[in-house]
């Protein structure tokens, strides 16, 4: 029976201490962590830093104690350590060296910690709110009238408490989701949160909204808390430690430098910067718009048409991810047009022009970019591809077969897995190609100049989620359209995928293709310059915004 | 797209009523009119349940936006059982195989009115009960194992979620050059290709999900419950009305002589 504290807001900060740790994941040739050597008293706020693959969120993982497969908890959890420890057969996992919360290990020590993870989607249990941030508290078998008490009071302290106890959890924004899920965790009153990039996934104002947050309850509980998060300055000012871990390797320690912020990012700068991470006040050097350079017009395949040539407009455009209802007996089975997220849109795309999408959340932007790509049927209004982009294959890009669209207008979706149609990075890349019968020969440079000629063989599900993004890209332009369209190409990616996916979409630029991308981030618009499209909140009944809908800037 | 599955602005007065309560009534009325075919006890049923409408926070029109499928299925059953039921009594119509007689038509209106009787208590049931409600009465009431009950409750949540998922994956899939066009053969290996896309992300935010709910010391063991279930006085009288309504089919239809066991 796990210990809880009942006296409001009361918290005994957690002790971490690692001697040698490390861990395999069933199935996996070498150990994610390896010989980690690591004291954090109570109370410390702790940033953790690293180069993807150096185990960061595995720690996490077993600090929350939910490592390892879950049949092996229970009966099993006392028994389980020396039985893989004498199997040691690659499809188990496997574990060296101790890790302890307050000298016992993390299994043992139900709700001690409590843990955010990135995807928003997935830190909701129920439906209800009230009852999202009582689960965790029934759970450690808390009596029902202290719930609810600690249940107002955490979404007190998450910023959430305005909002009635039945209110709908699927009708919150990312951000709110995030507080809601660091409200599930208070409400146990755990003296240790854990933090998997709990922001990667929000726009700036949602970061903010988690970041304040998480500092509000740290100064009110005093919890120890450990965070992953490659933006350095979201956090820098809330840690008082910062723990750079590299990749495991049976010889080196796996913490790579350790200190007060100020110490470790003056100190290991450079090496920080190497390994993408986003140090404050650091913008990856990227190449300049305009700059001449050899051979990238071939390596993208584009067809280089004259710059600012139309290919592409938006007139009066609304949009809506639904499809047109049929209205019922009394409305005699017409279609009725769905309300549209956002309307009265104009746009222009030209070949060798950027055009970047911003606005808040929910505002519509991917919907406007997905309309343009001809992916979704506009609910008013029209998207109309001029003869130079049709190329005989009609006005309405909507109306356009699948193998016209991919030659004409790419698109790039937020989530690369969404877009993985085989088990090979190869296949992956000659899919365009084959089912274009032309182009092949392209795919070796493409695979060159996005460095991923090393993964060929590999299935595109186990790459890294920068080397994900890379291929995403390059597939999409084996089949060299005129027009790309990119869904938040840079969210969650790190500082030098950032940086090489600006570089190369420069030069796609300057060789005439015309880019569209969805983005919140002014750095890389930047970069890629042209005309930026803001969309305002969707505030169709907002009386103080009489117009709607568009706002054209420069 | 996603389906609200909360009760907000409904405060009918089932809506209070226990979930195990209105599930035994339902039941009861289900049991009733499978034993027999016969239109009596099926209207008087479903009279009694169309009078109930308010006190689960439904109107005619809402039922119709939401039952519409029952209700056609048990229009259609009915029409194609008078058509092709072996005739008995006066030929009313007759167009060769397909004729209508006094006999068929009483069978297929008996069909159609026991379909609707049948299911618009579903349709009731579901209207005013909350599904966490739902798995509290079945995890704390009728004890069945919190950890499936919970996980089930969870699982649903996600189901919503993947029908955006579905649109989405195949919008992106049609951005890499597969089409929903061609011959059945190729329309059916698109739309295979998409289940497995849909699988692998349906996967990857069930064990998501699960990570969630295990690091909040979800498992076998005890645990409290924020929100008890109990039962009231108005679970005595909803049960109560599930057994009347049953009754009053059954009673009325053996006055009227019509009650007709399946298996006779």
């Amino acid at each position: 029976m796990p210990a809880f504290n009942t006296s409001a807001g009361s918290v005994r900060p957690a002790a971490i201490t690692a001697r040698g740790w490390g861990w395999r994941h069933a199935g996996r040739p070498r150990p994610a962590v390896s010989g980690l050597d690591l004291d954090i008293r109570p109370g410390e706020r702790v940033l953790l830093l690293g180069p993807s693959g150096a185990g960061k969120s595995t720690l996490l993982h077993a600090l929350a104690g939910v490592l390892g497969d879950s049949s092996a908890d229970g009966a099993d959890a006392a028994g389980g350590g020396a039985d893989r420890a004498a199997g040691g057969s690659p499809e188990d996992s496997d574990q060296t060296g101790s890790l302890l919360i307050d000298g016992a290990p993390p299994r043992a020590r139900r709700g001690r910690a409590g843990l955010v993870q990135q995807d928003p989607e997935t830190q909701v249990v129920l439906s209800r709110l009230g009852d999202d941030v009582a689960f965790g508290a029934e759970n450690l078998s808390v009596p029902p009238a202290e719930i609810w008490s600690r249940v107002a009071e955490a979404l007190d302290d998450v910023g959430l408490g305005q909002l009635p106890l039945d209110h709908p959890t699927s009708a919150l924004s990312g951000g709110q989701k995030q507080r809601l899920a660091l409200a599930g965790i208070l409400a146990m009153r755990p003296g240790l949160i854990l933090l998997d990039e709990p922001t990667a996934n929000l726009d700036p104002a949602g970061v903010l909204e988690v970041r304040d947050a998480v500092g509000r309850c740290l100064e009110k509980t005093g919890a120890t808390l450990v965070v992953v998060e490659h933006r350095v300055a979201v956090w820098k000012d809330l840690v008082d430690r910062i723990v750079v871990l590299q990749p495991g390797s049976a010889t080196d320690s796996a913490v790579l430098v350790d200190g007060p912020p100020d110490q470790v990012l003056a100190q290991a700068r450079d090496m920080l910067t190497a390994a993408g991470v986003w140090v404050p006040g650091y913008v990856p050097v990227t190449r300049a718009r305009g700059a001449r350079s050899a051979g990238p017009a071939s390596a993208a395949g584009t067809v280089a048409g004259p710059a600012g040539q139309l290919l592409l407009a938006a007139e009066d455009l609304a949009v809506s991810r639904e499809r047109p209802r049929r209205a019922g007996l009394r409305g005699g089975f017409r279609p009725v047009p769905p309300e549209p997220v956002q309307s009265g849109i104009t746009a222009r795309v030209r070949a060798g022009e950027a055009l970047t999408i911003t606005g808040p959340n929910g505002s519509g932007k991917s919907t406007f970019a997905l309309t343009l790509a001809g992916l979704l049927a506009p609910v008013s209004g029209k998207v109309s591809a001029t003869l130079d982009l049709s190329a005989g294959a009609g006005i309405d890009p909507y109306r356009w077969k699948a193998q016209q669209l991919i030659a004409r207008i790419g698109t790039v979706f937020q989530e690369p897995e969404h877009q993985f149609v085989t088990g090979r990075v190869l296949d992956e890349l000659m899919f365009g190609p084959r089912h274009l019968g032309r182009g092949e020969e392209r795919v070796d440079e493409l695979l060159e100049r996005l460095r991923l000629t090393e993964l060929v063989d590999a299935n595109p599900y186990t790459l890294s989620g920068g080397e994900k993004r890379r291929l995403s890209v390059a597939t999409v332009l084996a089949a060299h359209p005129r027009v790309l369209v990119l869904d938040e190409p840079t969210f969650g990616q790190d500082a030098n995928t950032w940086a090489e996916l600006a570089s190369f979409l420069s030069e796609l630029l300057d060789d005439g293709t015309a880019v569209v991308s969805v983005t919140h981030d002014a750095e890389f618009s930047e970069v890629l310059g042209g005309t930026e499209l803001s969309f305002r909140a969707p505030g169709h009944r907002d009386r103080e915004q009489p117009e709607p809908g568009k706002v054209t800037a420069p | 797209m996603r389906q609200e599955l909360t009760l907000r602005g409904n405060d009918a007065v089932l809506t209070r009523a226990n979930p195990l309560a209105k599930f035994a009534a339902v039941m009861l009325i289900t049991m009733v009119l499978a034993l027999s075919i016969d239109w009596v006890s099926a209207s008087v049923a479903l009279a009694f349940e169309l009078a109930l409408l308010p006190l689960a926070g439904l109107t005619v029109g809402l039922l119709w936006h939401r039952g519409w499928p029952l209700i056609l299925a048990a229009a259609l059953g009915g029409w194609s059982t008078t058509i092709l039921a072996p005739d008995s009594g006066a030929i009313l119509f007759d167009a060769r195989i397909w004729s209508i007689s006094e006999g068929s038509l009483e069978l297929g209106l008996g069909f159609m009115l026991r379909g609707l009787a049948i299911a618009l208590p579903a349709v009731l049931l579901m209207s005013c009960t909350d599904p966490t409600d739902l798995a509290d009465a079945l995890a704390q009431k009728a004890k069945l194992p919190h950890r499936f009950v919970l996980g089930t409750l969870a699982a649903m949540r996600l189901v919503g979620l993947m029908a955006e998922e579905w649109q989405t994956i195949g919008m992106a899939r049609r951005a890499r050059g597969v089409g929903s066009h061609g011959n059945p053969l190729q329309r059916m290996r698109a739309t295979l290709g998409q289940s497995f896309g849909l699988l692998v992300q349906a996967v990857r935010r069930a064990s998501r999900l699960a990570v969630t709910m295990e690091a909040r010391g979800f498992g076998g063991g005890p645990r409290t419950w924020a929100r008890t279930s109990v039962f009231s006085g108005l679970d005595v009288w909803v049960f109560l009305g599930g057994l009347l309504i049953a009754g009053a089919a059954v009673a009325a239809a053996l006055a009227a002589g019509t009650w007709n066991m399946v298996w006779n």
